[in-house]
């Protein structure tokens, strides 16, 4: 499956990242040199086989839902590029 | 005299008890190395402040006889792990100046065992790269360099670099495709991925979830095991700990190999294998015959699937982890017009080369259209891969490999610049014990015909570190490789 420029474009936006205009035609071919070589998978058989999602055999396990580590406000905005009022602040959303 | 540096952590252990030296005048020795041996670039921050202070506590201890199996011991923290108001960035500018308001499960465990830490160490951007080239810090030069400047492999170069100059008494690693092995093997030192779920992934930075695991990364086998012992145990922070007991991994080394079945996969020998490591391998076959192992031949039928499967797989988990940088709570901020700008913006300067191919391959297996077909059949690869092991540990107890198929190759180099696939090639014989969550250990075993280190790769049952750490320690006596660089 090859992929074209409209498709690099558009998997830049869903990864939020901008890609010069130059640099699109290098990273389409990028791609697919990736996508060629993976696709060696499609060689193996994989019928009735269950996709393997964890290798822990064990099931997730319940617990309370209780607070753990409470109050920690200022700790968790110290590293904030922007923080005001005990809030993390970004750029105006609604006029 | 042997140079405190030089020392083994179970050498040092000894000494500190014995009141031979003291915990500040050994943290102080480590400390000169490190200024003496800044040419590497192996740490990324020094820390000698924290260290002098944990080690004077250290000696307190001592005196009280109050003190923990790693009392003293200064050590490297690899860039991934966070640790407490001290700078934790993955070596990536998206989290410039980022401190850590809570300690790492792993870290915290050694520092509750008396560890003093020295600094921070070099990596590839978010663990991803097999040179330490994709550092946003630059790359780290292996030590055992000489006209050239070589790479200490990746991601945790600047752990085995450091190990490697005897730039502190062990470090800590993280393996998600052979990131402790593979440095580990260029550098010359002993290196440790235990079982997924041994060691708590708390505190540690994400790269790929069901993949990613701790180790310890040290001067030999010994070490390996005293390390391992303190990082390792259930957490319940990280839902994928395992609740299994965790042996005295110590106990398990001299232990007689007699009668173990060893497993020597076809698959890991293809046509074209550089001579000298095809040797090498053959060399350590050869040691545990004669300590009266038996040499079985077994064979993992989907090793070759195992990279485009596992280059699906991490970047998919990649691209869903890092999505979490976007400016607003911790590290880089570049503003925009509106918040979607700032996002952008912050992510396309933060991040590097590697780590937007990455985050752009996981974002395109996982959209709508291409999941079924990429990362679905991935995944179902991902059982088969794991089932050969599952199948092949049904004749034989552990699997001798070589680690890689190369040796440390120069900083820079053309063939790996111009085409991301042949960097990632370095990874073949390491990728696939991530992928079915197994142990596995490499250790130096000789050198090639220019001097630089070879190393060997031992893949144990899951939750089998013993019959690693046993069969080790035979090979390291038989292959008496020397150990550190003056």
């Amino acid at each position: 499956m090859a992929i074209d420029k409209e498709t690099v474009k558009k998997i830049a936006f869903l990864s939020h990242l901008k890609i010069d205009d130059d640099k699109i035609e290098e990273t389409e071919d990028e791609f697919n040199k990736i996508l060629n070589w993976v696709e060696q998978l499609s060689e193996v058989n994989t019928d009735g086989v269950e996709p393997l999602v964890s290798v822990n055999d064990t099931n997730l396990t319940l617990r309370q839902d209780v607070v753990t580590e409470g109050n920690q406000a200022d700790a968790v905005l110290k590293n904030a590029p922007q923080a005001q009022y005990g809030y993390f602040t970004v750029p105006k959303v609604v006029e | 005299m042997t140079k405190l540096t030089e020392l083994t952590i179970a050498q040092a252990r000894d000494a500190l008890k014995k009141k031979e030296f003291s915990a500040v005048e050994l943290t102080k020795a480590y400390i000169d190395e490190m200024d003496n041996k800044r040419k590497f670039n192996a740490y990324v921050l020094e820390t000698p402040d924290v260290a002098l202070a944990q080690a004077q506590k250290s000696d307190e201890k001592y005196a009280h006889g109050t003190n923990g199996v790693l009392e003293g011991i200064p050590l490297g923290i690899k860039d991934l792990y966070c640790t407490k108001d001290i700078r934790t960035t993955a070596c990536s500018h998206i989290l410039e100046g980022f401190e850590p308001q809570y300690e790492s499960t792993v870290t915290s465990k050694l520092l509750n065992a008396g560890a003093c830490f020295l600094g921070k160490l070099n990596m590839d951007e978010f663990a991803m790269g097999g040179s330490n080239e994709t550092s946003y810090y630059g790359p780290v030069v292996n030590p055992w360099s000489k006209d050239v400047p070589l790479v200490a492999g990746g991601s945790s170069g600047g752990s085995a670099a450091a190990v490697a100059a005897n730039m502190c008494a062990a470090a800590t690693g993280t393996d998600t495709g052979g990131s402790i092995r593979q440095p580990s093997a260029f550098c010359g030192i002993t290196g440790i991925k235990p079982t997924y779920g041994r060691c708590s992934r708390y505190g540690i930075i994400a790269f790929a979830s069901s993949l990613d695991q701790a180790g310890p990364m040290c001067k030999d086998v010994r070490d390996c095991a005293v390390m391992l012992n303190v990082m390792s145990g259930y957490d319940a922070k990280d839902s994928t700990s395992a609740k299994v007991e965790v042996p005295n991994f110590e106990a398990f080394l001299n232990q007689d190999i007699k009668g173990l079945k060893i497993g020597i996969p076809a698959e890991y020998r293809p046509e074209g294998l550089n001579a000298e490591i095809s040797a090498l391998w053959d060399k350590g076959i050869e040691m545990l015959k004669a300590r009266g192992a038996e040499i079985v031949n077994i064979s993992l039928p989907h090793t070759k699937y195992a990279l485009p499967t596992y280059y699906i797989i991490a970047p998919a988990e990649a691209s869903s982890n890092l999505a979490r940088y976007d400016g607003v709570r911790y590290g880089l901020r570049i503003n925009g017009k509106s918040l979607d700008d700032m996002y952008i913006n912050t992510r396309t300067e933060g991040f590097g080369k590697e780590v937007k191919r990455r985050i752009m391959v996981g974002t395109y297996v996982l959209s709508a259209g291409y999941y079924d077909a990429y990362y679905l059949k991935a995944q179902k690869v991902r059982r088969l891969i794991r089932q050969d092991f599952i199948n092949a540990f049904e004749k034989c107890d552990i699997i001798l490999t070589p680690t890689s198929p190369v040796t440390a190759f120069p900083i820079g180099d053309k063939s790996m610049q111009e085409n991301p696939i042949n960097m990632w090639l370095n990874d073949v014989f390491t990728v696939s014990v991530n992928l079915a969550g197994l142990p596995a250990m490499s250790l130096p075993m000789g050198l090639s015909h220019d001097g630089l280190p070879l190393g060997l790769q031992l893949i144990g049952k899951a939750f089998d570190e013993g019959t690693i750490f046993k069969t080790a320690s035979a090979l390291e006596q038989d292959a008496a490789f020397r150990k550190g660089i003056k």
